[in-house]
């Protein structure tokens, strides 16, 4: 789509989006939780970007708010938190147990891209807006590759990174149709995202101190049958 | 009767208040006092914010922000009930089971926000805000799960944190995509009622796409299928006055929020969800009934009873016809009132016989008479044996399907209903009747559990035989307002 009209932050837009792409993949495709947070680190990097770029281009200060917001919140702090909840040795730990193996994941993490585009495609290539036709698509692509990831992990804080990876997606979607939602939803939902990392982080540190392992497949003791009885 | 909006904030605030106090050091020892206090001030002012709304006005504090209907005023009333009986119940029931006593401040501080959150749902009027006001809900709910800290309570938690906040995101996407199309549609600040307003001028593929993404994502929140799968962990681990108010009501929130989405949709001709709901009700409601067969734990028992709940409501919604509108809301509050009285029930039995398992009680009735004669009395309440009001709603959406020519739903519902009636029944017979079995200990009953137990068993018992005419109006009110045909 080579729209000779596209001005210089929309490109750079694009760019971002074919990154937030990459970082998504990224997040399925490493094995350390260290490199898992740096990938999502990267990912909001790139979210925050776009939100300056875009919000550049429309002039809309409610972009850069949510730029800043997003930069001090995912980029700054959540990482912060989860240093703070967990010790290193921790992230340096390499997690082996995946419900399904790396290629499959990266294949399976690709179809969920083509399952995209094929959802949204047409209701995005209505749009006039170069920005709209490239974040919608890819926003659900990082939601449902995130979800993905958040199914296939059997660690802790993989899994809350892909429920905040999904978060990451939706949002590139949502700096491009939605850009001028007022901002204390906007303020709103950003403290929710904060809230959503303390209280799954602070559940991570309480089953690691209690049963001395943060791997969620450990914890499959209720059910209906042989369950104990306290 | 005009009303003081500041009504209206006020019964989102006390609560708020009411957490910091049980914080301050000084209180810390009578949180259960002050959580009492504050639930029983909020629950006469929803009252009267619900009688306002009876004249026709909507109660408006921040116009377009803050606002309550006679749908938020149903929902209101409801959640202030229930937290209003739950705190009593909490009182006798914590100081047992809770060993350390020193935690309880901090019990009820999480208790007060998590009444907070709900009440603040229903009274805002921005749907973006009440996806923020659903999440709190869920973050609350969480940590009143795995309170305990013991390894079950944990792993529950963490399934429930895990499910529900998973749909969190998806269901941030769909508001971004129903934003954008009322923008495109040439809305102005986006409000519930703005967007039943616009909904015919919204385009339809927009509008399907972001209700498709909403109910997966609120869905999960309210314990439809296929990710019900926490609720039971949930009921079983979490302490029974937070069960109380996670199935009375923590799980109609977020439903309420999806009949919100519903009437939106369905006001648009061209983007027809009915059926697809009547579908997903149904797969929730036949997925509970076949699980009630199965189950050994009782509190795990009403919560599939919950998600069976759940389905009706959605199911009834899905018909979209007046009728079957007022039986959708009618369920709903008769689910609130009558599952929230299941868990103080089950919750007095576990606390005279300290066991959850179905198999291991026998003769419950000579055992324990009152919470023999109780359960046996919420068992058939909450399985929808007449004369109790859970039959004349479903009866009235059974209704609602044949007159609407349904008459395939109607038969699949009937008949998933019949076999939740009889499972729950052929449980609670086993726990109820027979030779009484042999137990350690039999421990008697804190006088605030009985209390509330009294207390929540009054509206089952009046709302079945006689509906009171304001609340028959109240009903009808917040039936409309669902947009059935």
């Amino acid at each position: 789509m080579a729209d000779p009209r596209v001005s210089v932050p929309e490109a750079l837009n694009t760019l971002s989006a074919g990154l937030v792409l990459i970082s998504a993949f990224a997040m399925v495709a490493t094995r350390q939780v260290q490199g898992v947070v740096r990938s999502f680190v990267i990912q909001s990097l790139l979210l925050s970007a776009s939100c300056f770029l875009i919000g550049y281009s429309r002039s809309s200060e409610h972009l850069w708010t949510l730029g800043g917001l997003t930069l001090a919140a995912k980029v700054i702090a959540i990482p912060l938190i989860l240093r703070r909840l967990l010790p290193g040795e921790y992230y340096e730990r390499r997690e082996i147990s995946q419900a399904v193996n790396i290629p499959a994941s990266l294949l399976i993490s690709l179809l969920l891209v083509v399952v995209s585009e094929f959802l949204v495609g047409p209701v995005a290539a209505g749009s006039a807006d170069q920005v709209v036709r490239t974040n919608l698509p890819i926003g659900l692509a990082g939601v449902l590759i995130g979800a993905y990831s958040l199914i296939a992990r059997r660690e802790a804080i993989p899994q809350l990174i892909g429920i905040l990876a999904m978060e990451n997606g939706a949002f590139f979607a949502g700096i491009a149709i939605a850009s001028d939602l007022p901002l204390i939803a906007e303020l709103g939902v950003a403290v929710g995202v904060m809230l959503i990392a303390i209280v799954v982080g602070l559940l991570t540190r309480n089953i690691r101190q209690k049963l001395g392992t943060t791997e969620a497949a450990a914890l499959s003791e209720l059910k209906e049958e042989a369950t104990t009885w306290r | 009767m005009a009303l003081n909006p500041i009504v209206l904030d006020a019964v989102v605030a006390i609560p708020l208040l009411a957490a910091l106090l049980c914080w301050l050091p000084p209180l810390r020892n009578r949180a259960w006092v002050v959580t009492v206090i504050s639930a029983w001030i909020v629950l006469p002012l929803t009252f009267f914010v619900a009688a306002n709304v009876l004249t026709g006005r909507r109660v408006i504090s921040v116009r377009g922000w803050i606002e309550a209907d006679a749908l938020s005023a149903l929902v209101l009333t409801l959640v202030a009930l229930v937290a209003a009986l739950a705190a009593v119940f909490s009182g006798g029931y914590m100081r047992r089971r809770e060993h350390d006593h020193s935690r309880l401040w901090w019990f009820y501080c999480n208790y007060n926000l998590f009444a907070f959150a709900l009440l603040l749902v229903p009274a805002l009027a921005d749907p973006n805000l009440v996806w923020v006001g659903i999440e709190l809900v869920t973050l609350f709910g969480v940590l009143l799960v795995g309170f305990e800290q013991t390894k079950g309570a944990l792993e529950a938690a963490w399934k429930f944190a895990v499910l529900t906040v998973m749909g969190a995101p998806i269901a941030l996407l769909g508001l971004f995509v129903l934003f954008w199309a009322y923008r495109s549609a040439g809305g102005g600040r986006e409000t519930w009622e703005g967007l039943q307003a616009a909904a015919p001028s919204i385009s339809p593929n927009l509008l399907r796409l972001s209700f498709l993404l909403v109910f997966v994502g609120f869905g999960a929140k309210s314990g439809l299928a296929p990710t019900h799968t926490w609720l039971p962990d949930a009921h079983s681990q979490a302490h029974s006055p937070v069960c109380a108010v996670l199935s009375g009501v923590k799980t109609t929130v977020p439903l309420y929020a999806i009949l919100r989405f519903l009437s939106i949709v369905l006001a648009s001709p061209a983007a027809r969800v009915g059926n697809w709901m009547i579908v997903l009700g149904l797969v929730s409601v036949g997925i509970a009934a076949f699980l009630l067969l199965q189950v050994r734990d009782y509190k795990r028992m009403f919560a599939y009873s919950t998600v069976e709940h759940m389905g009706i409501i959605l199911t009834a919604a899905g018909l979209g016809t007046r009728a079957s509108d007022f039986g959708a809301v009618s369920q709903m509050m008769n689910h609130a009132i009558t599952k929230s009285l299941c868990f103080y029930v089950a919750g007095a039995i576990l606390l005279t016989l300290s066991t959850r398992e179905i198999k291991s009680i026998r003769g419950l009735l000579q055992v324990a008479p009152f919470e023999g004669a109780a359960f046996l009395f919420c068992a058939f309440a909450i399985a929808g044996a007449p004369p109790f009001p859970i039959f004349l709603s479903e009866f009235s959406i059974l209704s609602a399907g044949v007159s609407g020519g349904q008459h395939a739903t109607v038969a699949i519902l009937a008949a998933l209903i019949v076999i939740a009636f009889i499972a729950i029944l052929w449980n609670v017979n086993r726990m109820v009747f027979g030779r009484a079995g042999t137990h350690d200990s039999v421990e008697s009953l804190p006088i605030s559990c009985r209390v509330a137990v009294f207390g929540a068993a009054v509206p089952v018992m009046l709302l079945g035989v006689y509906i009171p005419a304001p609340v028959h109006e109240l009903l009808r009110l917040a039936a409309q307002q669902l947009g059935g045909q």
